[in-house]
């Protein structure tokens, strides 16, 4: 049972025309729901060739490695491996083709030592011995590629600090046993490796290509790309918009790539707020980290890629904002819907008005008559498609979720508003109409901060600051904000 | 295992300190089962005896199968809360067909352990909480129980009482049968290739099924080897007792999932030990018999019993705490 005896001994890849791609997908296409993650991509990849893949944060790369790794199924498209059409693809039948895959998030499992972690990748290391066996496996390929490692193969993964984890993962996706390896794909390898250690992962990546394994590398650090690769795929919005040969390639251009899609801007720039002084001044860690100012209507935008400290800057700057008795009230809109945003079990009425209590509290005790017309004024306003607002939240789309949260905050008394990339999954249309809506309340005197992975929502703010590794490095205003300017100092200064 | 991850440990300047850490967790259950049989002995010294340890252990057999199910669903992170009304299930087919109609025994066996695959299946394919459906088997197991069985009778087969008051060589039954569970649990958990891919399964489910291991299997085969187990827990328990009764066992539930904590698992799966569950087993039904022995009044055994437990289980999170 545990043994797949449907797949056939000999895999697709060997039978197939040596001339042919490894794997080759057309006109792939993923969607969940009404988001198109993968809109129609054409990949390939040849052995023993190195392929860089890169794109802003949500452009569909990890998607598009996880349906070439079996993990999830693809809506349609056609898929040949070894020039051979493929029906069904499964992580199983991946495996058995010899492709690999490093997820962006570990696949160890931290319960087992790096040798059993080995065992759960190879069928065949079974029966007396495997333990031994599995040893011999995994050391000679982590002694090769991060020579001087340090690492005990006994000792379980938990108890490895997370670069050294990092290091026995991709290893494990290196060792080969019974079926011969034919590509692996790493998907942000090196965000936990040190700088020597990375060095030596790039090494290897050039020394397994010439064996005739090819690797899809995934990453922001774009100067690996460049390093290392024989060609570069750009994506962008769940597309492929551009594929070159990385010789002669430079930086500049491949950012130029990335933010190769004119986007419309709609927003009238220059308004004269630097006139007043901010209501908010959140001072930086050290000096390398901007000082953010808040001016009273303004719009205020983080930028960056994600998980680069925008978040956490967020946070604190509510927090701070929090604790001072004078400050403005503020109120926090979370992206996170299910774990930090909606009340499931609540009806709508109920999550709109969470944040207005004390306003709607008559001798000690809500007033009912006027929870619900606040509620009803402002699902009105944020046109809530609803049949009424006693309708549970979670009977709601995502976007109309995200719409009753918008309203607990608009509703409230808060003069700043904090927004964590509230807009993650959202359709085009909510979109619009909650940028209008932020617009118009800007243009009464709300302030917003706003951290968003869309690069696109950044045209709605009046000064934005890029974060890069922790800091608030770049600030840019009015007309500066533009894709190519963002994207520059999104990914610039790493390794240069 | 998020807390896992998250966690960045330090490096201990020395190994020596951990690894005797990490043997004395391991070896505490060891240890307070050692203490209690020397406290024991010093009140009763006749007890050293292979009839003294015949007596003391006799009832810790089906305790030690009933932990040892219990320990294959934790394994999977799940919790098992049927467990101790299949085991009464069991021992009422077992007193009521057994000995007259084997074959009809047989084919209730395979189609309770085929029942407790398909709940397994159920948790899997509509991801519920375990907690929630085995709460909810544990009323059917005890209804049919109690359909076949309204009032404790039936007997046990002449084979199975006769076996179950065997003294074989050297050590008194229930030692042999403890010792020969441990060390095929061992093997097969803690040892063989497949035991790994187990425990990964419990540990991060999602690494187990990138790399083409079939999740929704494992779980199905691990839900019917703990209905297995569990039936042989019913099984040697209806050879002690003689006949059969629905209510029998009730606290091996909660006693088994106390033996499996106690011997080294946790409840975020994947991290349990099949040699310290079985130790487990034997302090928690020793633990009865040494309250007798300190003449602790029967009103107050329960209460006490919840005070080793205790006792115990917070030594090993001291220990624990300490390692890391």
């Amino acid at each position: 049972m545990m043994n797949d005896p449907t797949l056939p001994k000999k895999d697709a890849a060997e039978r197939g025309d040596a001339d042919s791609p490894l794997v080759e997908v057309g006109n792939v296409r993923k969607s969940y729901d009404a988001v198109h993650a993968l809109g129609g991509v054409d990949f390939h990849l040849n052995p023993g060739e190195v392929v860089g893949l890169v794109g802003h944060n949500g452009a569909g790369k990890s998607t598009l490695m996880n349906v070439l790794a079996g993990t999830i199924e693809r809506s349609s498209g056609s898929f040949r491996v070894g020039g051979r059409e493929i029906g069904a693809w499964s992580a199983a039948s991946a495996q058995q083709a010899g492709l690999r895959c490093i997820f962006q998030e570990l696949s160890l499992c931290a319960n087992l030592t790096s040798a059993e972690n080995t065992r759960i990748v190879h069928r065949s290391l079974r029966g007396l011995g495997w333990r031994r066996r599995a040893r011999q496996v995994i050391g000679p390929v982590l002694d090769e590629i991060f020579p001087g490692h340090g690492i005990d193969l006994d000792r379980k993964v938990a108890d490895l600090p997370i670069g050294e984890r990092q290091m026995v993962e991709i290893a494990r996706a290196f060792t080969q046993t019974s079926i011969k390896l034919r590509a692996v794909i790493l998907d942000e390898p090196t965000s936990a490796l040190g700088h020597e250690a990375t060095e030596q992962l790039l090494t290897h990546i050039r020394r397994a290509a010439g064996r005739g394994i090819a690797c899809i590398l995934i990453t922001h650090r774009l100067n690996e790309i460049l390093a290392v690769c024989d060609r570069t795929v750009v994506m962008v919005d769940g597309k492929v918009v551009a594929e070159r040969a990385t010789a002669g390639l430079s930086r500049a251009a491949l950012v130029e790539l990335m933010g190769s899609i004119e986007r419309p801007r709609d927003r009238s720039v220059g308004k004269a707020s630097s006139v007043q002084a901010p209501v908010i001044r959140h001072a930086g860690r050290d000096t390398a980290d901007l000082t953010i100012e808040v001016g009273k209507g303004e719009i205020i935008g983080f930028a960056g890629l994600d998980g680069h400290g925008q978040r956490e800057r967020l946070r604190a700057m509510f927090y701070a904002a929090r604790r001072q008795r004078e400050a403005l009230p503020g109120a926090y809109v979370a992206g996170d819907r299910g774990s930090e945003g909606v009340f499931s079990l609540w009806s709508i009425a109920d999550n709109l008005t969470i944040r207005s209590l004390d306003a709607l509290t008559r001798g000690g005790m809500i007033s009912g008559a006027a929870a619900r017309k606040l509620a009803e004024t402002w699902s009105e306003r944020l046109k809530v498609k609803a049949p009424s607002i006693d309708t549970p939240i979670m009977s709601l789309s995502g976007g109309n979720q995200q719409k009753v949260l918008f309203a607990r905050a608009l509703a409230s008394d808060a003069e700043v508003i904090f927004l964590d990339d509230p807009m993650r999954g959202v359709d085009v249309g909510t979109k619009q109409e909650v940028y209008r809506l932020i617009r118009a309340e800007a243009e009464n005197g709300r302030s917003f901060v706003w951290y968003t992975t869309e690069l696109e929502e950044l045209t709605n703010c009046e000064r934005i600051y890029v974060f890069r590794e922790g800091r608030a490095a770049t600030r840019l205003e009015g007309d500066a904000i533009e894709t190519g300017r963002i994207l520059q100092a999104s990914f610039g200064g790493e390794h240069v | 295992m998020s807390d896992a991850a998250a966690r960045v440990p330090a490096r201990s300047s020395s190994n020596a300190r951990p690894a005797l850490l990490n043997a004395l967790q391991v070896g505490l259950p060891a240890i307070a089962l050692l203490v209690m049989l020397a406290i024991i002995f010093s009140i009763r010294p006749a007890a050293m005896s292979y009839f003294g340890f015949h007596l003391l252990f006799k009832l810790s057999v089906p305790l030690v199968f009933a932990a040892l199910a219990q320990m294959m669903v934790i394994m999977l992170g799940d919790i098992d809360l049927s467990n101790g009304a299949f085991v009464g299930l069991i021992t009422c087919v077992t007193a009521l067909y057994l000995g007259d109609a084997p074959a009809i025994a047989a084919l209730c066996y395979i189609v309770l352990i085929a029942a407790y695959a398909g709940f397994g299946l159920l948790i899997h394919a509509r991801q519920l909480p375990s907690i929630i459906v085995t709460l909810g088997m544990s009323f059917i197991w005890l209804g049919i129980a109690v359909i076949l069985l309204p009032a404790p009778g039936g007997s046990a087969p002449a084979w199975l009482a006769a076996f179950m008051s065997w003294q074989p060589p050297l050590m008194p039954l229930s030692i042999w049968l403890a010792a020969l569970a441990a060390l095929a649990g061992h093997l097969v958990i803690s040892r063989s290739s497949y035991g790994v891919v187990l425990r990964g399964a419990g540990g991060n489910p999602r690494a187990v099924e990138r790399a083409g291991w079939s999740v929704i299997g494992i779980r199905v085969a691990v839900y019917a080897v703990a209905g297995l187990l569990a039936c042989l827990a019913g099984l040697t328990l209806t050879g002690l007792t003689t006949s059969g009764d629905a209510n029998v066992a009730p606290a091996y539930t909660l006693l088994g999932v106390g033996a499996v904590i106690l011997g080294g698992g946790a409840f975020t799966g994947g991290v349990v030990s099949p040699v310290g569950t079985v130790i487990g087993a034997l302090t928690l039904s020793l633990a009865g018999s040494l309250l007798s022995f300190l003449q602790v009044p029967p009103t107050w055994q329960i209460g006490a019993q919840g005070v080793i437990l205790f006792l115990v289980l917070a030594g090993r999170v001291l220990l624990s705490e300490r390692t890391r």
